[in-house]
């Protein structure tokens, strides 16, 4: 019998795995120590960014494996980072195993089946407006690395109540031109006196601030439904089954 | 008409000279730049009119000029026409006309130099009599002819191997250049030098951190002093009257872990106000005692006179880091008023000689503590304005806070020496704004807000109009009395550097830096 994934939470944490490593041997705990001490003023203590880029992503702009992580931390990215030349190889390839642990969930045994997940998610309408591997409209996030990015539990709050975890990227605004439209959709670059917004057609829409009786960030707002009353927790299992099976292949 | 503007051109290339009287007198001639802050009391303010409230509307690009290096935070200087800039290690001479290069300079980085706690850059250069003066992050004091960017000599004020560092523009006084140095974040011992601007000889050093038997050496734990940073890396003012130099002081290190060095850490988080002859200490006001947040006391200290009660007195005013906007009387330091001018939760107040009433929870913390103004501070490196026109401060607000961490951290020389560091709320919690104080008590007048913290410094203008840019690329004018914006344009890079204005054929101009571009604009 399926335990339904709701009930089997605490249960599932024995089954996740151990965390990608950059390096065998490398040990992500040390490098978070080193990461804090050295890294952290650009990048902040969580890698969550600042002056520097945010690093908790799968794929890191700058490093396309482990061995050019780890070069880009003894090198830097003149001028803005600097390098680590005061770092041992040791220390590096801890830097390198923390800094991965930061983007990459690791993969976890999960009880759903991802095959009959695949199912619901295209019945589901779910690609009517998000990309996966190459197909789909792209109004929500891409999910061809969802996976990668966030853990079963997090996955199953956003099916069951998208408007408590909206991704970054993806604030729901609503205008007022002075002309009375009323133009509601995603923002996709804001500045001080100008807004873009992609609306649920993808007509994208371009306003200046100064000529909107009206503007309101939509904060808990998402266009995504809740399917908490819609599947049962057996389906509930295996959609999340397939979107943690994510990982970026295509 | 060509020929003429060609000649007009052509003469001041044959005599520019920049004695210092030039430099004290700048009101005299406001189609020049002549020091960072356009005068010596700091106020970025441009006695310029053409561009003004009722035309601004159709102000446009000139030229633009491209840098190799991003994200420059340059703050030209004007003589005559020519504009002349600094990156990293380097300098050019550009045509105020076409933005064609004149003439440029640099000076290869050494393999091992290392920025610790900042990017590569530098913040414009200093002039004067015939030379240009740059600083650069290898720890040179260099001083250019400046006519042909060839060098007249250099002199080794720091260390970099040490962290020390420099990205300030210098300040030119009569007779001597003054410098501050980078490296708070690397257990520095800081210190403000001048050297003689003829010879390069090293005219005094101030150490920020009193040595061992001087007055404040008592507020530092140990051999704490040794490490603890007082950095100066913002370009001071100077009252030639007085003959004093005024300058902030950076934070104490290590950053935020203040265990090892118990007490108030002077002249940390101070502004001083140093002998021009001399180099020696007159007064100092420190703002955050024993800081851990990172608040330097690094702004430009603004000078000028004003009634106080019904008394005149000569004032210096900061809107400092740490979220307060302080007056303090610039003969002997004595506080006069003192308010927050943005978000702030670490002091219940100032008490009546201005220093700070700390609330319980503000310290960074093992689990992380939440305060306002986050490390970038309320306000920061980039230039408030002083106008006397209105009798406004404008400054550039940062509206964001963070999580504060303590950790422990072992000195070793050359490398970080932080303690911690902070986790800053998300961009959608956090906002910015231009806010126009009253200059004598830092009462709110107006505010324009800004959808981020913004990176950009203020100048305003006689022409009514205050300028500044957003860290998404929008340069921008605002109506010195209301707020009003009246103007704007997407430049493409984040902004942050200072304006500037100046005139070309008898015409004003506008210049900022963005990202890679300096944008020169006009009517």
């Amino acid at each position: 019998m399926r335990v339904p994934f709701s009930t089997s939470l605490s249960g599932l944490l024995l089954f996740v795995a151990a965390g990608v490593n950059a390096a065998p041997g490398a040990d992500p705990a040390t490098g978070k120590l080193i990461f804090e001490e050295h890294c952290a003023l650009c990048h902040g203590l969580d890698g969550g960014g600042g002056r520097g880029p945010d690093l908790r992503r799968p794929k890191l702009r700058h490093a396309a494996d482990d061995e050019a992580l780890k070069s880009l931390i003894e090198n830097g990215i003149p001028p803005e980072m600097p390098d680590g030349e005061t770092f041992s190889k040791e220390d590096i390839a801890n830097i390198a195993a923390f800094v991965r642990t930061l983007g990459n969930v690791p993969r976890e045994k999960l009880p759903g089946d991802p095959a009959r997940g695949e199912v619901l998610y295209r019945r589901g309408g779910c690609p009517a407006c998000h990309i996966r591997a190459g197909e789909g409209v792209g109004l929500g996030p891409d999910l061809t690395e969802i996976g990668a990015r966030r853990g079963s539990r997090r996955l199953l709050e956003t099916l069951q109540n998208p408007n408590e975890t909206i991704p970054d990227g993806f604030l729901l605004v609503q205008a007022l031109t002075m002309a009375g439209q009323t133009v509601r959709g995603i923002r996709l670059n804001e500045d001080s006196f100008t807004i873009q917004l992609k609306d649920m057609q993808s007509r994208i829409y371009s306003l200046r601030k100064s000529e909107l009786r009206e503007l309101r960030k939509l904060r808990n707002e998402t266009p995504m439904p809740s399917y908490g009353g819609r599947l049962s927790p057996a389906e509930m299992d295996d959609l999340v089954g397939f979107l943690a099976a994510q990982r970026g292949q295509r | 008409m060509k020929a003429v503007a060609l000649i007009a051109l052509m003469c001041p290339a044959v005599w520019a000279q920049v004695p210092f009287a030039r430099i004290a007198a700048t009101d005299k001639e406001p189609g020049n730049w002549l020091t960072y802050s356009g005068n010596l009391q700091g106020h970025r303010y441009s006695p310029l009119t053409e561009i003004n409230t009722r035309n601004v509307a159709g102000m446009k690009v000139k030229w633009a000029y491209q840098y190799p290096d991003p994200r420059t935070e340059v703050s030209p200087i004007v003589v005559d026409g020519i504009v002349y800039i600094t990156g990293p290690n380097s300098a050019a001479s550009l045509d105020g006309r076409t933005g064609r290069t004149l003439w440029s300079w640099n000076r290869a980085l050494p393999s091992d130099y290392r920025s610790i706690g900042f990017g590569h850059t530098n913040r414009g250069p200093a002039v004067l009599d015939d030379k240009l003066f740059v600083a650069t992050l290898d720890g040179f004091l260099v001083a250019l002819d400046l006519k042909s960017g060839a060098e007249r000599w250099s002199a080794k004020v720091l260390d970099y191997q040490l962290g020390y560092s420099m990205t300030m523009a210098p300040l030119a006084i009569d007779g001597k250049v003054v410098v501050g140095v980078s490296g708070g974040e690397a257990g520095i011992r800081g210190f403000l030098d001048a050297y003689d601007a003829n010879s390069g000889k090293r005219a005094w050093r101030f150490w920020t951190i009193p040595g061992p038997g001087e007055l404040g050496h008592e507020t530092w734990e140990g051999d704490s002093w040794k490490t603890g940073g007082a950095p100066t890396w913002v370009t001071g003012t100077y009252d030639p009257e007085l003959k004093l130099v005024y300058w902030g002081v950076g934070n104490p290190g290590p950053d935020w872990n203040g265990d090892t060095r118990q007490g108030d850490n002077l002249y940390t988080c101070s502004l001083v106000a140093i002998d021009a002859d001399s180099g020696k200490l007159r007064w100092y006001f420190q703002f955050t005692p024993h800081d851990t947040h990172d608040w330097d006391a690094t702004h430009v200290p603004v000078l000028f006179d004003s009634d106080v009660r019904g008394v005149k007195r000569k004032l210096v005013a900061v809107a400092n880091r740490n979220a307060f906007y302080y007056v303090l009387d610039r003969v002997n330091g004595a506080f006069l008023a003192g308010r927050p001018y943005a978000k702030q939760t670490w002091a219940s107040g100032l008490d009546a000689k201005g220093r700070p009433i700390p609330v319980g929870q503000a310290e960074p913390s093992k689990e992380g503590t939440l305060v306002w103004p986050n490390m970038n501070g309320a306000t920061v490196w980039f230039s408030p304005s002083f106008s006397p026109a209105t009798g406004y401060f404008y400054v550039a607000v940062r509206e964001i806070g963070a999580r504060y961490f303590k950790r422990e951290t072992p000195y070793r020389p050359g490398t970080e020496f932080m303690g911690g560091g902070e986790n800053e709320l998300s961009m959608d919690d956090a906002w910015g704004a231009i806010r126009a104080l009253q200059g004598e008590t830092g009462e709110m007048r107006w505010e324009f807000k800004l959808h981020s913290p913004p990176w950009a410094g203020v100048m305003s203008t006689a022409g009514g109009l205050v300028f500044s840019g957003s860290d998404e690329g929008n340069f921008y004018a605002l109506d010195a009395r209301t707020g009003k914006a009246l103007w704007d344009f997407q430049t493409g890079g984040p902004i942050a550097a200072n304006p500037v204005s100046f005139t070309v054929d008898g015409h004003q101009s506008i210049a900022v830096a963005a990202d890679r571009v300096l944008y020169v604009f006009g009517l």
